[in-house]
C-alpha cells in the first residue's frame, strides 16, 4: 500500500500522547533525502517507517541502454564519496568477463586510490556525525584532512569528488611525480590529527553518555537486514572482504581481523588490521571507522613503498563485447559490501546490471535500531549507520 | 566619575526647568525617555557586535576565517544581514493561532530590555537601583518561558511544539540552581541591591568566597540561554530550529536578537554577582579610567567563554539534561548554599 494509505490507517489507532510526525525529506540531519515517518510518545519512538526513492535516477535501467563504458561515469555517482570503489566493482566485473589482465602497478594504484578514498569517506562521516550530535566544529576539521586527499586525486585524476579513474584492465592516469612525497607527508599527518579528535569526542563525558549503549544491532539483526561494513564489525562479525575474499593488491596486504581494545592496548603490530567491536552500539560502529581510518593510512604507505614499476593499464578490446552470461564482482567499501551483478546478452550494452549498494540494508535496519529511543537518538543511530541516501535510491 | 557628570547635567537641566515654571513630572519623563533610548541603542550595538564576534570567534575555533569582505574583517556584515532580515517577505502560515503567533516575538524580546534597567553600566550607572534588583531580572527570565511556549505552540508545527516543550522544561528545570545561588550570593552582600551587590566585593570578589557558586551559574546561565551543550530546543540538526522554524524575516530577527540579548543579560549577572561588577581586580585605582570598561570587559570575557563551549561540545540529549539539571546542579546548590551561610556567619 502507499505511504499515504498506512499513514492513514496509522491515524486511527493512534493511542493517547501518540502523534505522527514526519522527518521529512528535508532535514538537515538525514544525509541526502529520507523521510522517516515517526509514530512518537511524547519523545520515544513506537513506530518508524522510512520513505525512499526521492533520489531515484535509474541508473539501473540507463545501464541497460549504454555501452559498458559509458557506464564507468554513472557508477561514480552511485556513492559519490566512494566513487573510487564503485569504479572498481565495475572494472572488476568487465575484466572477470572478458578475462582481462591486470598489471601489478595498477592494482596497487588501484588499492591506493581506494584506501584514500575510504579514508575520506570516513573523515566526511565522523565530521558530520559529530555535527549531528551539536559539535559543529568536528565537520570543519574533518574537511580540512579531506582537502588534503582531494588535493591529491587533484594531482592524479585531475577531480576532486567523481573520478572516473579506472578503466578495464588499468588505471587512466600513472601518479605524477609529487604524489609521492604528498602522500606521505598526509600519512604522517594523520594520526596526529586522528589522536586530537580521539581527544575530543571518544573521551568526551556528553558522547559517551549519549552514545553507549544506544542503538545496539547485534550479529543476528545484522545478518537478517544485510547490513556490511563497520556496522556489522562492530557487532564481532569478522566480515570483510578485503579478508575474507581478498581482491586486488589485498591478496599481498594479509589483513587480519582484531578487536578494537586488543587494538588499543596492544596496537596493530606489524600486520595490518580490520577492527571489530563487541556489542554494536553506536559508540562502537563510530569508533571503528576511526580506527579504520588509521589502518587506511598504514595500507596506503605499504601500497606506496611496494609499488611496482611497469605499465599502468593491461590490454583490453577497444568494443567491449562480453560473451553470454552472468557475473558477480564485489569488493568492500567504506560502507560495506558493494556487488554489482551484470547479465550480458553478447552485444555491446548489458540487458540487465543489478547493483547491491550497502547503504540499502544499513537503512533498513535503522527502522528496527531506533524502536524505543528519543529522537535525538534517531540522529545519533542514522548518522552511526554512514547511510548515504544517492546510492540507495539509485 | 561619569556617575557625577550625569547627575551634574540632571541638576543643571532641572535648575533651568524649574526656571522655566514648567511641571516636574514632564522633566522625569523627558530624562526616562532617553534613558529607554539610550538602552535601545546599547542593546542593539552591543547585540549587533556580539553576533559578529560570534561569527568570527567560531570561524576561528573551526580554522576558518569567519566574515571578511563587507567592511574590514567584516564588521559592517551585520548591518547586511538585519538589512535583508527587514527586507524580507513576512510568511505566517495559515494554520497558525494568529495573536500568539504574532505576539510571541515582541514577548521574548520585552524581558531583556527590562532587565537592563538594574543592570550597571559602570560605577553607580544604573538607570533604577531598585531594592529588589536580582529578584526582578530573575523573575523576568521566567517570563521567557512563557514566551517560547507560545512561539511553539502558535506555530502549529509539530517540530516547534517539541521544541518548546523541550525548552520549557529545561528552562524551569535550571532555574531552581540558579535561584539557590543567587540567593546564597545575597546573603552574602545582604541585600538584593545590585548596586550593594557590587559594592560589598570591594576587596574580596565573590568569585573566591564561593567557586561552586560561580561554576554552577555558569552551567544553569548557559542552560538559560539555550546555548550548547543545553541547546536541544533549538538544535538545527535535529529540530531544525525547535520553536522558531515558522518565523520568517524580522520576527526571526527578533528571536535571534533576543537570544543575543539574552547572552548580555546572564553574563551580566554572573558578573555582579561573583566577578565584581564594575570592580577593579585587586582594587588598582588608575585614574580617568572609566568603570564601564572593567563591567563590560569582563562581561565580553564572558561571553567569549560561552562562544568557546557552544563551538567545541556536542549537545546533551533531553532526559539527560533534566538529569544533570535536578541530580547534580540542585544538590550542589543547597550544598553552596550551607557554604555561603557558614561564611556569613563567619564574616
Amino acid at each position: 500500500m502507499s505511504t499515504q494509505d498506512l499513514i492513514k490507517e496509522r491515524l486511527e489507532c493512534l493511542g493517547d500522547n501518540e502523534f505522527i510526525i514526519n522527518m521529512g525529506p528535508q532535514h538537515p540531519s538525514t544525509h541526502g533525502v529520507l523521510r522517516l515517518i515517526l509514530r512518537l510518545d511524547g519523545e520515544h519512538i513506537v513506530e518508524a517507517y522510512p520513505d525512499i526513492g526521492f533520489l531515484h535516477r535509474s541508473i539501473e535501467k540507463m545501464c541497460e541502454n549504454r555501452t559498458y563504458l559509458q557506464i564507468l561515469p554513472l557508477t561514480d555517482r552511485l556513492d559519490y564519496l566512494a566513487s573510487m570503489n564503485n569504479n572498481w566493482v565495475w572494472c572488476m566485473m568487465v575484466e572477470e568477463m572478458l578475462r582481462l589482465e591486470v598489471p601489478p602497478r595498477a592494482q596497487y594504484l588501484r588499492g591506493i586510490m581506494t584506501e584514500l578514498n575510504r579514508i575520506g569517506s570516513h573523515l566526511l562521516s565522523m565530521g558530520i556525525f559529530a555535527m549531528d550530535l551539536g559539535a559543529v566544529t568536528m565537520m570543519l576539521y574533518g574537511f580540512r584532512e579531506r582537502e588534503l586527499i582531494m588535493d591529491l586525486f587533484e594531482m592524479t585524476c585531475g577531480q576532486r569528488l567523481t573520478y572516473n579513474y579506472m578503466r578495464f584492465g588499468g588505471v587512466s592516469q600513472d601518479i605524477p611525480p609529487e604524489f609521492y612525497q604528498a602522500c606521505k607527508e598526509f600519512c604522517k599527518i594523520l594520526p596526529s590529527r586522528l589522536d586530537e579528535y580521539e581527544t575530543i569526542l571518544i573521551e568526551n563525558e556528553i558522547f559517551l553518555e549519549r552514545l553507549r549503549g544506544v542503538g545496539i544491532i547485534d550479529a543476528a539483526t545484522c545478518a537478517d537486514y544485510g547490513v556490511t561494513g563497520p556496522n556489522i564489525r562492530a557487532a564481532g562479525v569478522p566480515h570483510d572482504l578485503r579478508v575474507t575474499r581478498p581482491y586486488g593488491p589485498y591478496k599481498d596486504l594479509n589483513i587480519k581481523p582484531m578487536f578494537w581494545d586488543e587494538y588499543r592496548s596492544k596496537g596493530p603490530g606489524s600486520g595490518l588490521i580490520t577492527v571489530m567491536g563487541h556489542d554494536g552500539d553506536t559508540w562502537e560502529r563510530y569508533y571503528m571507522r576511526i580506527i579504520e581510518m588509521r589502518e587506511s593510512a598504514r595500507m596506503v604507505e605499504r601500497l606506496l613503498d611496494g609499488l611496482p614499476e611497469g605499465e599502468i593499464r593491461g590490454k583490453a578490446p577497444k568494443a567491449v563485447r562480453p560473451p553470454e552470461g552472468e557475473c558477480i564482482a564485489r569488493i568492500e567499501g567504506p560502507r560495506g559490501d558493494y556487488y554489482m551483478h551484470c547479465v550480458s546478452d553478447g552485444s555491446l550494452k548489458p540487458y540487465r546490471v543489478k547493483i547491491r549498494c550497502p547503504s540499502f540494508g544499513n537503512l533498513a535496519v535503522l527502522a528496527h535500531a531506533i524502536l524505543g529511543w528519543k529522537i535525538a537518538d534517531v540522529v545519533a543511530i542514522f548518522g552511526s549507520l554512514d547511510v548515504i541516501l544517492p546510492e540507495v535510491d539509485r | 566619575m561619569i556617575a557625577r557628570w550625569i547627575s551634574e547635567v540632571y541638576y543643571w537641566s532641572a535648575g533651568l526647568w524649574m526656571s522655566w515654571k514648567a511641571p516636574a513630572w514632564l522633566l522625569d519623563a523627558i530624562w526616562m525617555v532617553l534613558a529607554a533610548g539610550f538602552v535601545a541603542i546599547f542593546i542593539s550595538l552591543m547585540a549587533l557586535y556580539l553576533i559578529w564576534m560570534e561569527r568570527k570567534v567560531s570561524g576561528h575555533i573551526q580554522s576558518r576565517l569567519g566574515p571578511m569582505r563587507v567592511g574590514w574583517h567584516g564588521w559592517r556584515q551585520l548591518f547586511a544581514d538585519m538589512i535583508k532580515l527587514i527586507s524580507k517577505e513576512d510568511i505566517t502560515p495559515l494554520a497558525v493561532d494568529k495573536w500568539v503567533f504574532n505576539i510571541a516575538p515582541f514577548l521574548v524580546l520585552m524581558p531583556c530590555i527590562m532587565s537592563f534597567m538594574v543592570i550597571p553600566f559602570g560605577d553607580r550607572l544604573i538607570i533604577s537601583d531598585i531594592p529588589i534588583g536580582v529578584l526582578y531580572i530573575v523573575a523576568l527570565s521566567a517570563f521567557g518561558v512563557l514566551a517560547v511556549m507560545m512561539a511553539g505552540w502558535g506555530s502549529s508545527n509539530k517540530w516547534s511544539l517539541l521544541g518548546a516543550m523541550r525548552s520549557a522544561a529545561s528552562l524551569f528545570s535550571y532555574e531552581l540552581p540558579m535561584i539557590l545561588v543567587i540567593v546564597s550570593v545575597v546573603m552574602l552582600s545582604g541585600s538584593m541591591q545590585v548596586g550593594r551587590i557590587v559594592a560589598a566585593q570591594y576587596g574580596l570578589w565573590n568569585i573566591f568566597l564561593l567557586p561552586l557558586g560561580f561554576l554552577i551559574l555558569l552551567f544553569t546561565s548557559v542552560a538559560e540561554i539555550n546555548r550548547t551543550p543545553f541547546d536541544l530546543a533549538e538544535a538545527e540538526q535535529e529540530l531544525v530550529a525547535g520553536y522558531n522554524v515558522e518565523y520568517s524575516g524580522m520576527k526571526f530577527g527578533i528571536f535571534f536578537f533576543a537570544e543575543f540579548v539574552n547572552n548580555v543579560i546572564v553574563a551580566c549577572m554572573i558578573t555582579i554577582l561573583f566577578l565584581g561588577g564594575s570592580l577593579p581586580p585587586f582594587n588598582i585605582n588608575i585614574p580617568w579610567f572609566p568603570s564601564p570598561i572593567w563591567m563590560w570587559g569582563k562581561v565580553i570575557l564572558l561571553i567569549f567563554v560561552f562562544m568557546w563551549i557552544k563551538w567545541t561540545l556536542p549537545r546533551f540529549r533531553i532526559d539527560q539534561m533534566l538529569d544533570v539539571g535536578w541530580k547534580v546542579l540542585l544538590p550542589l546548590a543547597f550544598l553552596n548554599l550551607f557554604i555561603a551561610g557558614g561564611i556569613a556567619l563567619l564574616i
